[in-house]
């Protein structure tokens, strides 16, 4: 069981929720099972081939999946999975 | 203010929306950019306002997203485009120009971007504005939120340059020191965007804050008489500066103030422990891979996961430019060069470009008769510790005129000058 936040632009297709709980032990199962809880949120998160859509950022306790093992990487309970847009700063 | 601005346009998918404070597209989370009605900015726009405007960067209102009222103006952009004869003489360059940001209100090109950010803050009610910043930008933001009367919250990775934190902390800002990069301020700051009713500007605002950039390039072809460069030389964090750049001379075309459509060929400039897209466009790559633990003295250019970094990229391949990375030996002895030449002094950021803008002209892409803008972000006196005691006394004297005739000798003797004999 790992909390998932959730960012201001897919709250909506969450039932307003800032933060879920899911089950699973690593991001992908994570997403997954999130996806099909809130099948509109899926939709965004996933493209049409399953991968996670470019412009989302996953990071887990606050570490990029980009430098763990991606949807592989594990998640241990308590941990938290973090969304984001990945275009911002600079 | 008449305003031209038409919503915020997905630049992914091409969603559009209203113009409001949003960081992403909700279809497809790509980045939004402004959308603009040019018609009626070519009927409205013409070189002649555009010189009897104030000597800001509001003198481009009409292409900007924000102003009216609600401009928040400290004498930001317009700054000087010196023709730099003598180090253009050292690179084998017969026609270079230095775009000198050093002359902005806080001393770095984020006083353009922050002053349309900060502007457009206030016009939607906010009251705190915040940023994640590599210094430059919590500098800038700190400076104008205490002209505008607004708090402000910068978040910095730890560690940065002691001037960069004093010349924040001072205006009343609140300075937040992040234990992590820079990449982990921004993460930070994308989550606490979604938490607190604040102005993010280059997160909720960041559409709007871009536009800014823009500003750097309509200048330069004013400047230059009204046309555009053959060739630019952008540094690059985010990438928002080079594609900005790219797109502003565009746009001039496209609303009349360009006669001819213009072919400017840009080129990017990273630090060498911080290479992104440089590493791309050298690997040939499509994408660009994040860099986990930057390690540049370029500080202000640490951005590990840049934002703009692939449409950088293609926007360096489409116009015929390059890319190329400076260690930090190499921009320690840019900063040098390029005071020593033109009489500024750059901030590491600006090493990082005259290094890069050395190596291209070594190497061909940039041509010996072009005509060359480098970009010279930010000022030298905000970085000194990255200098070291490179740039120090000569020597020192007790006050004797014989004390000073041996020293004068001994440093000509030792080819470290010491005044014409």
């Amino acid at each position: 069981m790992a909390t998932v936040r959730i960012p201001t632009q897919m709250r909506a297709l969450a039932e307003g929720a800032s933060t879920l709980e899911v089950e699973g032990s690593t991001v992908g199962d994570i997403l997954h099972a999130l996806a099909g809880a809130h099948e509109r949120l899926g939709a965004k998160l996933f493209d049409e081939s399953g991968t996670v859509r470019r412009f989302v950022n996953v990071y887990v306790d606050g570490e990029d999946i980009r430098f763990a093992d991606g949807l592989d990487t594990k998640v241990g309970p308590g941990q938290t999975v973090s969304l984001l847009p990945a275009v911002a700063g600079g | 203010m008449t305003t031209y601005l038409e919503g915020l346009r997905c630049r992914e998918c091409g969603a559009t929306y209203p113009a409001e404070a949003r960081s992403a597209c909700d279809e497809c989370f790509g980045p939004l950019e402004p959308a603009y009605d040019y018609e009626a900015i070519a009927a409205a726009v013409s070189r002649e306002a555009i010189a009897a405007g104030p000597p800001s960067l509001w003198r481009y209102e009409p292409l900007l997203p924000a102003g009216g009222a609600s401009r928040i103006d400290v004498g930001d952009g317009f700054t000087p485009l010196r023709r730099a004869r003598r180090l253009g003489a050292e690179l084998g360059l017969t026609d270079l120009w230095i775009k000198d940001e050093t002359r902005n209100p806080t001393h770095s090109f984020k006083d353009r971007v922050v002053s349309v950010a900060l502007s457009k803050a206030r016009e939607f009610g906010y009251g705190t504005v915040a940023c994640a910043s590599t210094g430059n930008l919590a500098h800038a933001v700190a400076a104008h939120a205490a002209v505008a009367g607004l708090e402000a919250v910068t978040f910095v990775p730890a560690g940065l340059e002691s001037g960069k934190l004093a010349a924040t902390a001072v205006y009343g800002a609140t300075l937040v020191e992040v234990d992590g990069t820079y990449d982990d301020v921004n993460r930070l700051c994308g989550e606490a965007s979604g938490d607190y009713p604040w102005a993010f500007v280059n997160v909720n605002l960041r559409p709007y804050y871009a536009e800014g950039s823009k500003t750097i390039a309509f200048e330069t072809a004013e400047q230059l008489g009204w046309r555009a460069p053959d060739h630019v030389v952008v540094p690059i964090a985010s990438g928002a500066l080079l594609t900005r750049v790219a797109a502003a001379f565009r746009e001039l075309h496209a609303v009349g103030l360009l006669d001819e459509e213009p072919r400017v060929r840009v080129s990017g400039a990273q630090g060498a422990g911080c290479a992104p897209v440089a590493d791309a466009f050298a690997a040939g790559a499509e994408d660009v891979a994040p860099v986990r633990y930057p390690d540049t003295i370029a500080r202000s250019l640490a951005i590990g996961d840049p934002a703009d970094g692939a449409y950088a990229l293609r926007e360096i391949r489409s116009s015929g430019g390059g890319a190329a990375h400076a260690t930090d030996g190499e921009i320690v002895e840019a900063v040098g060069l390029l005071a020593r030449t033109e009489g500024i002094f750059a901030e590491t950021a600006g090493g990082v470009t005259i290094a890069v803008l050395a190596k291209l002209t070594a190497s061909g892409v940039v041509r010996p008769g072009e005509t060359v803008v480098a970009y010279v972000t930010g000022m030298g006196l905000k970085t000194l510790e990255a200098f070291g005691d490179r740039f120090a006394p000569a020597v020192t004297i007790e006050p004797k005129l014989e004390a000073l005739g041996e020293a004068l000798a001994a440093l000509r003797e030792d080819g470290r000058r010491g005044g014409g004999a």
